[in-house]
């Protein structure tokens, strides 16, 4: 087992750090690295006359966590949805694994929406083992698999609650494994913290370093709280107002390093948080 | 019991001033008719105990057409909802033809419904049904249709199929819903099987009260008219009893 969410580990489990591979370049000599896990070539995306999305273009590595963050309202979410294949861009390809198709990213992609979307009606357990039962699992076989994430992910004796009985971080806690139990190579967040207040918000932060860390998978991690980004992410990508588009690229200083307080406050992460606001202003024109 | 308390109060007032205005003849005197035609809620009360096995009889009979109708209504109720909630084009076609199905006056179509169905429990299930499917078709469709979207968008990422979205979010959403629905029809419905009973048939407290107020039996007809009144109360709280155990989460709360 790795850590426990009362004793954090002083020393951050690297992550499946993969050297950065650059938007557009060749394929990485030695033929170690996999295919890109998410490739956004050209991506446009408007609703009507509205232009949401324009000229995207995205990498993120297998085993890496993207950061996005951009100004409220600049199509973030929609970004999100087109990449989980909830949505056809109206131009530009998007590639998930293989797949190019919406089908295709759907069955690969697990989605955690900005609200917890927790069932009133279901337990804890049952909440965060939807994908299981989805897929045709018993109740049973589905709180089986469930379950050991449940000790795992300091949720352990919270199974048999209601999602009203249980706390904001807790609920957050609970959608994160219901992502995660979706059984998917992908994780796409939408600003999964945004609802919290500030002192939960930074324990959720340190909570989810060490989960990324026992359960690497590729994320993209939107949000528009530029610390946030810069802290759980390895990469951050900072979009313009609407219509979206890739306006700087930061590589993050110490990406899930723990303690969180002192990793930013560190003169390298507010140095580079100076920079991605920076950049921020410059996208909105 | 603090908050039975004004209710009581009221209740009792009111028998007792109907009580005091019927002893002293002041209602007959009033209305200029015979003294005997004002019955005191005592001699509706006595009414209720002598008339029992009358009264037991008819109203199982009533009973059982209120029950046989709402179930009915039920199954015919919710299919359509779902049907509607899943084909807009259905939706469409077919809402108008379901309020206009509410505007039919029940009272005309009873006796017709006689005629072609019979004396005997057939047009009462018809008629307690057509009253009761409205309430519960629209409650359950508006239930169906305030599912969140984004809730639905989030089941498509958790793999679930159409079935298993209907049964898993859209279904438990709408069951508070279809409740607020029941009640109003389970509570309607006792009315439809009156009208049924009053187009022609031998028994049932309809009958009972046509039968008791052309003999001019005030007491009785009263008595049957409380019967039949306890019976929907009696419905309606075990209904409200069903919802507080089946579908405690209630109607979701609006979006902020």
């Amino acid at each position: 087992m790795t850590s426990t969410p009362e004793a954090p580990v002083a020393e951050p489990q690297p992550i499946h750090r993969v050297p950065g591979r650059a938007v557009g370049g060749g394929d990485a000599p030695g033929g170690a690295t996999s295919p890109a896990a998410v490739e956004l070539q050209g991506v446009a995306h408007a609703f009507g006359e509205l232009r949401v999305i324009e000229r995207l273009e995205l990498v993120v590595e297998p085993g890496e966590v993207l950061g996005v963050v951009g100004p409220s309202g600049c199509g973030k979410s929609t970004l999100l949805e087109l990449v989980s294949g909830l949505r056809e861009p109206s131009a530009g390809a998007i590639a998930v694994g293989e797949s190019g198709s919406s089908a295709g990213r759907l069955a690969r992609c697990a989605y955690m929406p900005q609200r917890d979307l927790l069932l009133p009606w279901l337990t804890a357990i049952d909440n965060a083992a939807l994908a299981p039962r989805n897929r045709g699992a018993s109740r049973a076989e589905a709180r089986r698999t469930a379950h050991p994430l449940f000790e795992r992910f300091g949720l352990a004796g919270f199974e048999r609650a209601r999602p009203s009985e249980l706390s904001g971080g807790m609920r957050q806690r609970v959608a994160f494994l219901r992502t995660l139990l979706a059984g998917k190579p992908v994780l796409l967040l939408d600003e999964p913290f945004a609802s919290l207040d500030a002192l939960t918000r930074a324990e959720m932060q340190e909570w989810l370093a060490e989960a990324l860390a026992a359960e690497s998978r590729t994320t993209i991690l939107v949000t528009h709280d530029v610390e946030e980004a810069l802290y759980l992410s390895d990469r951050v990508t900072v979009l313009s107002e609407r219509p979206a588009r890739a306006v700087a690229e930061l590589r993050a200083p110490s990406p899930r390093a723990l303690p969180r307080l002192a990793t930013v406050t560190a003169p390298s992460f507010t140095s580079a948080r100076e920079r991605a606001l920076a950049d921020l202003t410059r996208g909105r024109r | 019991m603090r908050r039975w308390l004004a209710p009581l109060a009221i209740v009792v007032a009111l028998l007792g001033a109907w009580e005091l205005a019927a002893r002293l003849d002041v209602l007959a005197n009033g209305l200029h008719i015979e003294p005997f035609l004002v019955p005191a809620p005592s001699e509706i009360a006595k009414s209720l105990w002598s008339d029992r096995t009358l009264l037991a009889d008819n109203g199982w009979v009533t009973l059982k057409e209120v029950l046989g109708g709402f179930a009915l209504s039920v199954v015919a109720g919710v299919t359509f909802a779902v049907a509607l909630h899943l084909s807009p084009t259905l939706r469409r076609a077919f809402y108008p033809l379901l309020v206009a199905s509410q505007t039919v006056p029940i009272v005309v179509i009873a006796p017709i419904l006689v005629v072609w169905l019979g004396f005997g429990i057939g047009p009462k299930l018809v008629i307690i049904a057509l009253i009761c499917f409205f309430p519960i078709t629209v409650n359950t469709l508006d239930g169906l249709g305030s599912v969140d979207l984004d809730l639905v968008k989030m089941f498509r990422t958790l793999d679930a199929s159409r079935w298993q979205t209907l049964r898993r979010v859209e279904a438990p959403t709408a069951l508070p819903y279809f409740f607020s629905g029941a009640k109003i029809a389970v509570a309607v419905a006792v009315i439809g099987a009156v009208f049924g009973e009053w187009a022609g048939s031998s028994s049932g407290l309809g009958h009972l009260i046509q039968e008791a107020s052309a003999q001019l039996e005030t007491a009785r007809t009263f008595a049957a008219v409380t019967v039949l009144s306890a019976l929907a109360i009696l419905l309606f709280a075990l209904l409200s009893v069903i919802e507080r155990r089946i579908a405690w989460w209630g109607p979701r709360e609006p979006r902020a």
